[in-house]
């Protein structure tokens, strides 16, 4: 497979001495997603600036679709789709406009950014708002609009830096099936996240980045595997009864049961089976559980055990798109595994 | 949903990079297209029109009827002298939009899209002060309606008047230049207003735009006679109301023309830096 996107050994220096990249690589190859896993201020964004040629980095290549962003950066500009929290819509303009304006900068004919424009906003749900200026928007709707830009130039590869922060449940699952859709039909996606959730569900490879260097990448299967055990959680009526519940299925795995209040957590090497093999056990002595549920390993957990701190540190260090959301991992939408990092502490 | 096409070649051009004929038809075609959206701006908010003639308005009426009186200018009746004035000073305190757009642009991120699009770089700032010429077409309209409301009656033909506008325009223009510097050097939208103003306010009022600039004390006839503000005003007060006009006209088409000389290349300049 060839390479839609290649990153070698970008480094970034702000002013001030800040390195916000620092020797950060890898490859995204064609017709897949992959995802830029990190807390806020990890860098993502300064990767996804400097491989859409907004930015000049300080070290390192990067190429897109073959062509290099510093030496050939008209030749890139043409060959992709950018949606995200740096690169806006004109509010004074209607949804209409915006896409129109787009697509004539894009150079499409004017019949053609009209064409485009229509379809667009008929694809995103955005034809009765067509006309109303973006002021008049939801978070969600503004999303999607800003989805459909990077969509206009029907751009084989499409950047989309945290393209769902902010959004609610509904909202975000809906822009999951959107980009799902998209590569269906054979584009590539560079995705930039701070939720977990999304990264595990859309990417098809992942670099954990964090502080402006790549700390791990793999498959999401791959870096839980490394990292993650399957858990297997029981909650009881009461904290003795978890004692017993403890004894009583430490025999099933290899790793100790944990009692936390009434709930204990064992390590299930064997997944459905220890699940199983756990009834079983309490069962025969007697022990009801009030709930039994099998989490799989989070990227959270994962994230954590190679960052030493959650993800979700710092998230509300620069105040972007996080703001006021309190811990970033979405409450509805989020898995039970996330969820559980999720309550605020 | 649609199924994107999958295509390893940029847009609009079947090989390699686009010819310099082509560059120049997008560069004119981009620049026509951010005029528009700045435009409709203007139309959209007419508050921002609106509130931006009305100081203007009061600078008649305060000078009209207010300090005019003590204000002697010659032969000439002191709202014939005055609107030339208020022209002048409208055009210059109208260039601070560049600025505030311009800033206003950069920190909401737009700019940030433009740039990631195939378009023409320089179309940003081609768009942005062609739409404010246009902005400072409506104004001078504006003006005018007031300006013949309190009495002013320009003294030459038509053709004199409307050369005076043509050349408030050009000023305009290069004003705008000078002014897109500061929209890309400040930080934001409010900070690039509060910078405009140190520098209009000498230039506004030490000028021959309300005053004849020997009332004015000796040490500044220096500066207040050759300063561009003065220049053009001198020359569109002749286009409009009689007198010597050739060496003023001319001065004040230097004066445009080496704004945007030295200016626009800076403003250029300072914009593809952002990319640092």
């Amino acid at each position: 497979m060839t390479s839609a996107i290649e990153a070698e050994g970008l480094v970034k220096r702000f002013k001030g001495g800040v390195v916000a990249l620092d020797g950060v690589s890898f490859a995204v190859e064609q017709g897949s997603v992959f995802g830029l896993l990190g807390p806020n201020g990890a860098g993502k964004t300064t990767v996804v600036r400097i491989l859409t040629t907004v930015l000049a980095a300080d070290g390192g290549r990067a190429r897109v679709l073959g062509y290099d962003v510093a030496r050939q950066p008209e030749m890139v500009r043409g060959l992709f789709g950018l949606a995200g929290q740096n690169a806006a819509v004109d509010e004074n303009l209607t949804g209409r406009e915006n896409l129109q304006m787009i697509g004539r900068l894009s150079h499409l004919s004017r019949a053609a950014a009209r064409a485009r424009a229509a379809e667009l906003l008929e694809e995103f749900g955005l034809l009765d708002a067509a006309e109303r200026s973006l002021k008049t928007y939801s978070g969600g709707m503004r999303r999607r609009l800003d989805v459909a830009a990077a969509l206009v130039a029907r751009a084989s590869v499409l950047f989309l830096d945290e393209p769902t922060t902010g959004l609610d449940p509904q909202s975000r699952a809906e822009l999951w099936s959107v980009i799902e859709r998209l590569v269906e039909g054979g584009t590539t996606v560079l995705l930039t996240t701070q939720y977990l959730e999304e990264a595990d569900r859309l990417a098809s490879r992942l670099a954990v980045v964090d502080r402006g260097r790549v700390i791990s990448q793999g498959t999401p299967a791959e870096l839980k595997a490394a990292l993650g055990r399957t858990v297997l959680e029981i909650e009881l009526p009461d904290s003795a009864a978890a004692e017993l519940a403890a004894r009583a299925v430490a025999p099933l795995s290899a790793g100790a049961p944990g009692v936390y209040g009434s709930s204990v957590e064992l390590p299930a090497e064997g997944g459905p089976r220890t699940a199983m093999e756990a009834l079983r056990v309490l069962d025969r002595e007697g022990i009801e559980p009030v709930r039994l549920s099998l989490r799989e390993p989070s990227l959270d957990d994962v994230f954590l055990a190679l960052t030493g701190h959650r993800a979700e540190q710092g998230a509300t260090s620069t105040g972007e798109g996080a703001r006021g959301r309190g811990p970033s991992v979405p409450d509805a939408a989020a898995g039970a595994g996330a969820a559980r990092w999720a309550s605020p502490s | 949903m649609g199924v994107p096409v999958v295509t390893l070649r940029p847009p609009g051009t079947a090989e390699g990079a686009p010819g310099a004929g082509l560059r120049l038809r997008w560069a004119f075609a981009d620049t026509v297209t951010l005029t528009w959206r700045n435009l409709v701006r203007y139309v959209r908010i007419p508050e921002t029109l609106f509130w931006s003639s009305v100081q203007p308005i009061m600078f008649v009426l305060l000078f009209r009827y207010v300090f005019g009186g003590a204000i002697r200018t010659g032969g000439v009746s002191y709202v014939n002298f005055l609107i030339p004035g208020i022209f002048i000073q409208t055009i210059a305190f109208g260039a601070v939009n560049t600025a505030i757009g311009l800033a206003e642009d950069l920190q909401k991120g737009i700019i940030e899209r433009f740039r990631a699009l195939p378009m023409a770089r320089s179309a940003v700032l081609t768009g942005r002060t062609f739409a404010d010429l246009g902005r400072a077409l409506v104004v001078c309209g504006i003006i005018m309606g007031v300006g013949y409301a309190v009495g002013f009656r320009a003294e030459t033909g038509a053709a004199a008047v409307l050369a005076g506008v043509g050349l408030l325009l050009l000023f305009s223009y290069a004003l705008s230049w000078g002014f897109a510097v500061i929209g890309l050097v400040a930080p934001n939208s409010e900070t690039a207003q509060v910078m405009a103003f140190p520098l209009l306010f000498p230039l506004t009022f030490a000028s021959s735009a309300f005053v004849p600039v020997q009332t004015m004390p000796h040490w500044l006839h220096g500066f207040a006679d050759y300063q561009p503000v003065s220049v053009v005003c001198d020359a569109v007060r002749a286009l409009m109301i009689g007198g010597p006009t050739a060496s003023a006209v001319w001065q004040s088409i230097a004066w445009a023309f080496g704004i945007v000389g030295v200016l626009a290349p800076l403003a250029v300049r300072r914009y593809r830096r952002l990319a640092r």
